[in-house]
């Protein structure tokens, strides 16, 4: 038991100190970097949730395809410039006052519904079998989605290479 | 095998989702740099997953995750079209500051 | 009256008519006709009025005395028209075209269509070589037709017609050779002259009509009766000097008489008929017409009376210097003009119609006779150049030496029996007025021989080239002559004066039309009778004639060099009667010219004012209204159409600050929205969240 608290909070202050390092960086680089373990750091949660299979789907689509995606791209664009410019605009105060206010707004809901999620009876453990679990879930009631998501990556990679060519 | 393991309350999940919520709003709105606002956004996608996890660990069932893998699958079309049209911007104008992509005001 | 009058009396509407249809065809077809068809037609008309004036006369005379009245209305010309008179009886106004035949009318007609047969026939012969023969004669018809209905009208109205009848014919007549700006403009004095004349005789007329109710003429005396007016009364006074005023204008009295020298442009017939014999008598014949309402103002027949005697000698005193003949005889005129209202002033009405008739035959002669000497002397009017004529024209000498002895007043010829009976009468009523008349008819005598002996007898002075060309008249106009001249010797007989064996015929005649004098007048003749028999006065007047007629042959035949030596030595006063006293200057000054600046002022007034204010005003107006309604659409109409898309602007406002293009402020409302959504639905809707 203790196990499971002393993994989430590692796991959880990695996500919130990565998250808030990214957000703040001046080079974009560094942003990027404290993404990926940021995502990492979400993989951890996930497996600690005993998702194996999300897991595993976080770190390769995740990290290693959109991360990847996200360094190739800050390497054509002009890094050096950037980095000597402003880097908040001007609506910084008002925007962060008010995603506070979001986020406590939120917190104001959880904190008066506290204790009040249950866990059900027993704690079903459905590890052993969870990608299996998935897999028949995803490809038995699921499967609708499962085309359109298909049809969608499709779409969105069309539309990428066609954005991205040189000249239309 | 070994004993199930209990999951701790998902109160916690949901702060931490929360947190992450949070902080990638403030990267939506407060910076500059696009390709950072992307990046943040990528944040709340993942806060909106740890969420999901949570839940489906504590009914037991993997609707959640099918749903996650769905928001994943999302997110990477969506980084995939944003990335290139940022790359289309940038060869038009030559910046990825969002201060100075205002061509469709009044 | 229902018996049916003879046949003469019952057409005497016939007298006018039948000038009036031959002046009218001249005006539609003379231009086409020949010479000799216009003489016939137009002296054919003229003759047949004559004849048809002598039956209507001698019709009348068969009639008895008191009764000598023929009457025929041909149409109503004006219906009755009710109104109040000034004594606030209801009269009618009401002029019929009536013409009346009584012994004054019946006169005039003999007069006017006798000596006008005459003068047309000898202007056959005196104009047969004129350009606008026929124009001529229809004017002279129309001028006929005129007169002959002034004299017979039976009311103010158609008397009025003809009074200006004669005017315009007057005017076409004396201008007659209208190429030549003198006679143009000698036609338009005369017409403009009589017309401030004729403004009078109007006021008199409405104000006749005001007081007494009627204009018919014999129904002015009862209504003077029925009125009650007294003897002197202002408004009747009044009425009486408002007709002579129409009277002066159309006879040349002073103030008005300075058109009739002038008139002399006219052609030689046209002064002998209009501006001698007929025309010019209208104003004696209209004052003796209404001379029931002149025996009621004793004032108005004193003004009269002097206005004459006045003319009389102020006339004769030019008609001395003058040297063109016609203007001598003009100003003669106007003299013995003079002398007729000089009669009827004194209450002698019917001596005034007596010299009226034969002065028509004198003077008409005597104008008639220097055309004649014209004709021969191939246009020459001026007597300095004439001289010696008596043997080479030797009727037109006799017959004018005939009639410069009547106008002279020399026994018997006509002029004696007239101008005796009005001095006579004069003499009885003022001894003032006598003297002038004696005077002026010693002054009379003397410029009419002097024309005499100037043309005709001395040394000759004519111009070579004319000398040769003198010769008789044509028998056209030698047989008026001669026939004028007849007259001019018996024409007098017909009212031989009593105190010589006379029966003074012809002031009996015409007694009846004549109104009484008021008995009050009677009284007042002064007492001169006593002192002068009639005989007296006669041999008196013969002798001043006698002397004037010496004096002129003194100075014409035996000293001809005195004239100019008397003219050198009297210089000023010389030049000032020759200048005719300057009258025509004056009156220029006083009058005419007034007349013009009023027109260049009321020009003046018309270009600035009306066309600078008004027209000017107006455009200057409307550009002002322009630049107002162009201030108001600009400001007004469209601000309010510039106010509303401002309105919209200002609106517009916040939504252009937040669609500012930029994706992150977007998704700041997104947030904003977000919270917004949350906080209701938690906090509000639910109150799951407390």
């Amino acid at each position: 038991m203790a196990l499971n608290y002393i993994l989430f909070a590692f796991f959880a202050v990695m996500a919130i100190g990565s998250s808030i390092l990214m957000v703040t960086r001046r080079n974009i680089i560094h942003s990027a970097v404290f993404l990926i373990g940021a995502l990492l750091a979400t993989a951890g949660i996930f497996l600690q949730l005993q998702a194996e299979f999300l897991f595993v789907v976080q770190i390769i689509l995740y990290v290693g395809g959109i991360m990847v995606l996200f360094v190739f791209v800050i390497m054509l664009v002009n890094l050096d410039v950037s980095m000597r410019l402003v880097q908040f605009n001007r609506q910084k105060w008002v925007a962060g006052v008010l995603a506070l206010v979001l986020g406590a707004q939120v917190l104001f809901a959880l904190w008066v519904g506290r204790g009040e999620l249950r866990l059900p009876a027993p704690a079903v453990d459905v590890s052993p079998r969870n990608t299996e679990a998935i897999g028949q879930a995803l490809f038995q009631h699921y499967m609708l989605p499962f085309e359109i998501a298909s049809i969608l990556l499709l779409v969105a990679m069309i539309g990428a290479v066609v954005m991205a060519k040189r000249r239309v | 095998m070994g004993a199930p393991i209990t999951m701790i309350a998902p109160d916690y999940y949901l702060l931490l989702s929360l947190a992450l919520f949070t902080i990638g709003v403030i990267g939506v709105l407060t910076r500059r740099n696009v390709i950072i606002v992307l990046m943040s956004i990528e944040l709340i996608l993942n806060a909106v997953n740890i969420n999901l996890m949570a839940f489906s660990r504590m009914w037991g069932s993997v609707d959640g995750q099918v749903f996650a893998i769905f928001v994943i699958t999302d997110a990477a079309a969506e980084a995939a079209v944003g990335l290139g049209i940022i790359l289309a911007f940038f060869r038009n104008r030559e910046t990825v500051l969002a201060d100075e992509m205002d061509m469709l005001k009044w | 009256m229902n018996v049916q009058l003879p046949f003469f009396l019952d057409r005497i509407w016939l007298i006018p008519m039948f000038p009036l249809i031959t002046a009218a065809a001249m005006f539609f077809f003379g231009r086409r006709l020949k010479n000799n068809v216009v003489s016939m037609l137009c002296a054919g008309s003229v003759f047949l009025s004559f004849v048809f004036a002598v039956g209507a006369f001698f019709q009348l005379l068969g009639l008895p005395v008191g009764e000598r009245v023929a009457s025929k209305i041909l149409f109503d010309w004006i219906p009755a028209i009710p109104y109040h008179t000034l004594g606030g009886r209801l009269a009618n106004f009401v002029a019929p075209w009536g013409f009346q035949l009584d012994p004054l009318s019946s006169v005039m007609i003999l007069i006017v269509t006798g000596v006008g047969f005459l003068i047309h026939v000898y202007a056959t012969g005196y104009m047969a070589h004129e350009g606008g023969y026929y124009r001529f004669f229809g004017y002279l018809n129309l001028f006929m037709f005129s007169m002959l209905m002034l004299v017979l009208a039976n009311n103010l109205l158609v008397l009025f017609v003809g009074w200006e009848g004669v005017g315009t014919c007057s005017y076409l007549l004396i201008g007659f050779y209208f190429h030549k700006k003198s006679a143009s403009d000698a036609g338009k004095k005369a017409f403009i002259v009589n017309r401030i004349g004729d403004a009078g005789f109007l006021l008199g007329i409405f104000m006749t009509s005001a007081l007494l109710g009627t204009v018919t003429f014999n129904d002015i005396g009862p209504a003077l009766a029925a009125g009650h007016f007294a003897w002197g009364d202002p408004r009747i006074t009044a009425i009486a000097l408002l007709f002579f005023v129409g009277a002066t204008g159309k006879s040349a009295q002073i103030p008005l008489y300075i058109w009739l020298p002038d008139a002399m442009e006219g052609p030689t017939p046209v002064s002998a008929l209009i501006h001698a014999a007929t025309m010019v008598t209208a104003g004696v014949y209209m004052v003796t017409r209404t001379s029931a309402i002149y025996q009621l103002a004793p004032t108005a027949m004193a003004v009269v009376a002097t206005i004459g005697a006045a003319t009389a000698l102020f006339a004769a005193s030019m008609g001395v210097v003058q040297n063109d003949i016609k203007k001598v005889l003009a100003y003669s005129t106007v003299s013995q003009l003079g002398y007729m209202f000089l009669a009827c002033g004194v209450g002698a009405f019917t001596a005034g119609i007596f010299h009226l008739m034969t002065h028509a035959f004198f003077k008409g002669l005597l104008f008639l006779a220097a055309g004649s000497v014209i004709h021969a002397m191939s246009g020459e009017q001026d007597m300095q150049k004439m001289g010696a004529l008596s043997k080479k024209i030797p009727v037109t000498y006799w017959t004018m030496l005939i009639a410069t002895l009547a106008i002279a007043g020399i026994f018997p010829f006509a002029g004696f029996m007239s101008k005796d009976l009005i001095l006579g009468k004069a003499y009885e009523h003022d001894a003032l007025l006598w003297a002038i008349g004696y005077f002026t008819a010693g002054m009379t005598a003397f410029y009419m021989f002097r024309l005499i002996f100037l043309t005709f007898h001395g040394q000759s002075r004519v111009d070579h080239e004319v000398e040769h060309h003198i010769h008789e008249s044509p028998k056209s106009m030698l047989i008026p002559l001669v026939i004028l001249a007849a007259l001019s010797i018996i024409g007098g007989w017909v009212s031989w004066p009593e105190i010589l064996g006379g029966n003074s015929r012809f002031v009996h005649f015409l007694e009846p039309v004549i109104a009484m004098p008021h008995e009050a007048r009677v009284e007042t003749a002064t007492g001169a009778s006593s002192r002068l028999g009639e005989i007296q006065l006669m041999i008196l007047s013969e002798g001043l004639v006698v002397l004037g007629i010496a004096f002129a042959w003194y100075l014409y035949i035996k000293r001809t060099d005195l004239p100019k030596k008397i003219a050198t030595s009297l210089g000023g006063f010389y030049r000032t009667v020759y200048n005719k006293y300057y009258v025509d200057q004056i009156y220029d000054a006083m009058f005419v010219n007034r007349a013009k600046d009023l027109g260049l002022a009321l020009g003046a007034f018309d270009r600035n004012v009306i066309d600078g204010a008004g027209v000017n005003g107006a455009g200057w107006l409307t550009r002002a209204v322009a630049r107002l309604s162009m201030w108001w659409d600009t400001w007004i109409v469209d601000g309010s159409v510039r106010l509303g898309a401002r309105i919209v602007w200002l609106f517009s406002y916040p939504v252009r600050m937040i669609q500012d293009g930029l994706v992150q402020s977007y998704m700041l409302l997104v947030v904003i929205g977000l919270i917004g959504f949350l906080a209701y639905y938690w906090h509000i809707v639910h109150q799951a969240v407390r």
